[in-house]
């Protein structure tokens, strides 16, 4: 009773707030359904015992990925009306993307309806009272070592791909010497003088 | 809990899981109001000694009813909406800031098997959960519709941000070392962990510089001195803070020290045995385990009342380059060395 409840509130959640995303005028309220969104999404993982998956979800998407977009978004001064302009143009694209992924949940779902596959015949069969990190953790390391490795390294290489598009050489900047500031003592910087009364300080 | 409501009320498993949750949940949340309360006296206090001054002492014995004055006060004023504000969002952030502040203490164990939710995932919800604090602070920069609220939200997003990064490296080491990622567990494998004698892994000096490492993360992550940049009063009037007043300010002042007094939690149940006594002898066991723990949170927030009173406020460059420059990598190393060494060992997991 408790787990349908659950699921029918998050399922409705994430439906709603996924129609908010797109539908709100304020960019900033998108991003705020968008993290409920997430949020939600997170919480049908756990019902289906994808904890590990739930939490990554939270701190990867919502922890990093959403601030990012509401920390952009937040400095942009978006028109509106403007990017309604575009709505009639788009509108094609849009229809056959939805009509799309209609079909491929209908595929998916009728090819589960038809029986699932048996768990001896899964590529990755999951042991049974292994706790989720664990049994992720067995899989990551030992089968898909190499893919593995080889989607880190695609990581790694977009990352530094990122940086060398953007770092450029920009002359007349002066750096900072973190090392100098330390070393300054304030005997260095200061002195100590005691005029005579009437007279003023030697600069 | 639930065993109880569930044989001797005689009520289903289901119904009894609810009611053992919630009465969980209002048995850690009541007390931790009230700690605030007090943990927000016992900061004043430190820091007026550290100054050589009497910090409050005129409501009540000592001043001990000062915060629930302070509290009163501000509960009978009224809310101010700057009219510029964006009005939802205004309101939602302090509610966001307090209740993520609330939320972290459900995996937080108090004792063997004394935890609202003992979940395979406790240290990642950790991580979800304070990485959710940041919206807060966003938040209420952006609706406030200010200049200096927007500032200080862009400062705290980006400092939250960055220590976080440092501080998920330093939770994998522990982690590594301890086998688990549910916090019991990790409890439980600091016992006994140095030579037998010591409980906490702060005795291990592999773990140490990482113990460091997270303290001072905890302080940039809780924006607390020397990293308090997002309400540095002589740049920002009060920082994201500004144009609240009433309960709103109120509920992010509660959320701020709650979060304070959870760190201490973290650090004391990551790196310092958590509910065990420090030494792993017969008679300290003698002791429940709550004290240790409520004395190992209390000198962690003395330290943190320590550090605000005497270290100097950051620049931001140097908060960011601390950040980046100097823990990212050293924790990134660190994580390499300890999961070597764990390999060499072969510590059977």
């Amino acid at each position: 009773m408790i787990q349908a409840l659950a699921f029918y509130l998050f399922a409705i959640v994430v439906i709603g707030s996924g129609a908010m995303t797109i539908s709100s005028r304020n960019p900033v309220h998108s991003v705020m359904w968008l993290i409920l969104a997430f949020f939600n999404a997170a919480g049908l993982m756990v019902l289906v015992g994808a904890e590990f998956i739930a939490m990554l979800l939270v701190i990867v998407y919502v922890g990093a990925v959403a601030v990012l977009f509401l920390f952009v978004v937040m400095m942009l001064d978006i028109e509106v009306a403007q990017m309604r302009a575009g709505f009639a143009r788009y509108l094609p694209l849009g229809l056959a993307l939805a009509v799309g992924l209609a079909a491929e949940i209908i595929i998916a779902v009728g090819a589960w309806s038809a029986g699932g596959v048996k768990l001896s015949q899964r590529i990755a069969p999951i042991e049974g009272n292994v706790p989720n990190i664990q049994a992720i953790g067995n899989l990551l390391y030992t089968r898909y070592l190499f893919v593995f490795e080889g989607a880190g390294f695609v990581l790694l290489v977009a990352m530094i791909g990122a940086i060398v598009l953007t770092h450029r050489q920009r002359g007349g900047v002066r750096g900072q010497n973190i090392s100098r500031q330390n070393a300054r003592r304030p005997q260095d910087a200061t002195r100590n003088v005691q005029p005579p009364v009437g007279e003023g300080v030697q600069l | 809990m639930t065993n109880f409501f569930n044989t001797t009320v005689g009520m289903s498993y289901g119904w009894a899981w609810f009611v053992a949750t919630i009465v969980g949940i209002l048995v850690i949340a009541l007390p931790l109001m009230l700690a605030v309360a007090m943990i927000i006296y016992a900061d004043r206090k430190i820091w007026a000694a550290m100054a050589l001054r009497r910090g409050p002492n005129v409501v009540g014995p000592l001043g001990l009813l000062q915060s629930f004055a302070d509290g009163l006060k501000v509960f009978l004023q009224e809310t101010i909406v700057p009219a510029a504000a964006n009005r939802v969002l205004f309101l939602l952030a302090p509610i966001i800031t307090f209740t993520v502040a609330l939320i972290v203490w459900a995996v937080i164990p108090f004792q063997t098997g004394v935890v609202v939710a003992d979940i395979n995932v406790g240290l990642l919800y950790v991580l979800a959960a304070s990485s959710l604090g940041v919206y807060g602070i966003i938040l209420s920069g952006w609706a406030s519709n200010s200049k200096y609220p927007f500032y200080s939200a862009l400062r705290a997003a980006a400092q939250m941000v960055s220590y976080e990064v440092a501080i998920g490296f330093v939770l994998i080491s522990v982690v590594l070392w301890s086998g688990t990622f549910n916090l019991s567990g990790i409890v439980m494998a600091q016992q006994g962990h140095g030579l037998g004698w010591i409980n906490g892994f702060w005795i291990n000096p592999l773990l140490f510089p990482m113990a460091v490492v997270f303290f001072i993360s905890a302080l940039a992550e809780t924006q607390r001195a020397p990293f308090d940049l997002t309400e540095a009063e002589s740049e920002l009037v009060a920082g994201y803070q500004t144009e609240y007043s009433s309960m709103s300010f109120a509920l992010f002042w509660l959320g701020e020290y709650a979060n304070v007094i959870l760190m201490c939690a973290l650090n004391a149940t990551l790196f310092w045995g958590g509910w065990l006594p420090p030494l792993n002898v017969g008679w300290m066991y003698a002791v429940p385990g709550i004290i240790w723990l409520l004395a190992k949170m209390l000198f962690f927030f003395f330290v943190f009342s320590w550090v605000k009173a005497t270290v100097p406020r950051y620049r931001y460059d140097q908060l960011m380059r601390l950040g980046w420059k100097v823990f990212l990598p050293l924790s990134l190393f660190w994580v390499f060395l300890v999961s070597g060494v764990l390999m060499w060992m072969r510590v059977p997991v």
